[in-house]
């Protein structure tokens, strides 16, 4: 089957207010043939969890601009995992310090997308790195 | 863009038993995937709906439809939290378009419906079209058999953004809503067939807006008008919806509304099985429509399928004769 879309969450954590860059990421991932669910601003770990269970993605993408990743990135992982997603792909992107890069992919991050990532690169490794389906 | 076969080796089988057992015991994960491999048509998906198909029936399905930002998405933010406080347990399935260029899509309308996160009796799936026309995704059918045959009281099937003729909502749901926004035209417009027409209920929403009084008014007008049935006259007629005013994102009319889908239900059930047996014969003729098409492009055929396809395109073969052939072909076996 070589027709199925890939199907990605945009999501964006916590309080900050600029979803730009998460809605120009959610309009380019569509553009290479992405199903894109976006869920707005302020959402909460545990929201963020079930829209990805309830719509079965294959990949959660994490945008962050607060500061409040070390906190929120991780409990979305272990969230995921809780609830049997623990193969869905998990990424991140905003304003992410360089060292604190090394403890996200410990606790799940596959990958951290800083400014200036093109979209085309971003939907390179989601298909490289997505799990396998049923 | 593939996601890759994880598991040829698993029995489609054996994995739907699995889910399916599962997502009657209430896992929604095995629900959400049963719903993945219903929309990218896996075997495991006609084995899981073979068993959920004798339990579904019992649901309310209502569908949502209207133009694009008339305010469906709001809707049926609005509606939930009052059907949860009644005890009802609520499925939504909200369809986007997908891109005819690339086949991607932005499925967008969770942004409305977030807040029932902590809720286990209100599960929301974003679906896309997936290039089919009428409103609503290819699988958006089989889906609502899915979230019905798991026990949800009541399903919201939420359309694209509509023209005038997408009515394919009103024969997958038992009772269609289309959504007006203030304004949105003249008498003529409420006359013309097609979405309107196949509405139980109309809501002018976005009440607090000026002249949605005067839209409802014109509305009622010019739909509520459709003469009585003489006696012996058994041609098909139009509806005569409930026109209502709404304001999804204050709440407005919002309790209104649902008691006139709960009213249209109640008629619904009472008037019989023609509608379900419509939905019946559609999901059916669906099917074997696809089962023809894959016969005629299996191992065996396919070399012959293509080679009269590529007649009609070059005008050799007129399409009534190679449907003729087809057809012919699959009955010698």
């Amino acid at each position: 089957m070589t027709d199925r879309p890939i199907k990605v969450l945009i999501a964006k954590p916590g309080l900050d207010g600029h979803d730009r860059g998460a809605k120009v990421l959610a309009r380019g991932l569509r553009d290479e043939g992405f199903e894109v669910v976006y869920t707005g601003l302020r959402q909460t770990p545990e929201m963020i969890a079930n829209a990805a269970l309830q719509e079965d993605v294959d990949v959660v993408g994490l945008s962050i601009l607060s500061g409040a990743h070390m906190t929120l990135v991780p409990r979305v992982c272990a969230l995921l995992r809780e609830q049997g997603q623990g193969d869905v792909l998990v990424t991140a992107g905003g304003i992410i310090p360089d060292d604190d890069v090394p403890t996200l992919r410990q606790v799940g991050v596959a990958a951290v997308f800083g400014p200036g990532t093109t979209i085309g690169s971003v939907a390179a490794f989601l298909r490289a790195n997505v799990r396998a389906r049923d | 863009m593939a996601r890759r076969a994880r598991s040829a080796t698993i029995e489609p089988e054996a994995r739907a038993g699995e889910l399916v057992g599962a997502a009657l015991a209430g896992d929604r994960l095995a629900l959400a995937r049963i719903l993945t491999a219903v929309e990218d048509g896996t075997p495991v998906a006609e084995a899981a709906l073979r068993r959920l198909h004798p339990r579904a029936g019992r649901a309310h399905l209502v569908g949502v439809t209207g133009p694009p930002g008339a305010g469906k998405s709001t809707l049926v933010a609005a509606l939930i939290p009052r059907l949860r406080s009644a005890g009802r347990s609520v499925a939504v399935i909200a369809v986007d378009p997908s891109s005819p260029i690339t086949g991607g899509a932005l499925l967008g309308d969770r942004v409305r419906m977030q807040a029932f996160a902590e809720d286990r009796d209100v599960f929301i799936r974003s679906m896309a079209t997936r290039g089919h026309a009428g409103g609503l995704g290819p699988a958006t059918g089989a889906a609502a058999t899915v979230l019905d045959a798991v026990g949800f009281d009541l399903i919201l099937v939420e359309t694209v953004g509509t023209g005038q003729s997408e009515v394919e909502v009103a024969a997958a749901a038992d009772t269609t809503v289309v959504l007006e926004a203030p304004e949105m035209g003249d008498e003529v417009q409420a006359i013309k067939a097609g979405l309107l027409e196949v509405a139980d209920i109309v809501v002018v929403n976005k009440g607090d807006r000026p002249g949605a009084a005067r839209t409802a008014s014109q509305l009622r007008a010019m739909l509520v008008a459709v003469p009585r049935r003489e006696p012996g006259d058994d041609r098909p007629r139009p509806k005569r919806p409930d026109i209502l005013v709404a304001t999804a994102a204050t709440g407005a009319g919002v309790d209104e509304l649902i008691a006139a889908i709960d009213r249209h239900g109640r008629q619904a059930a009472n008037a019989g099985s023609a509608a379900r047996l419509a939905r019946a014969e559609a999901q059916v003729w669906a099917i074997v429509g696809e089962r023809v098409r894959a016969s005629l492009l299996d191992a065996v055929r396919s070399r012959d399928t293509h080679s009269i396809l590529a007649d009609v395109a070059e005008h050799r073969v007129d399409p009534y004769a190679a449907a003729d052939r087809l057809l012919a072909a699959l009955e010698r076996g």
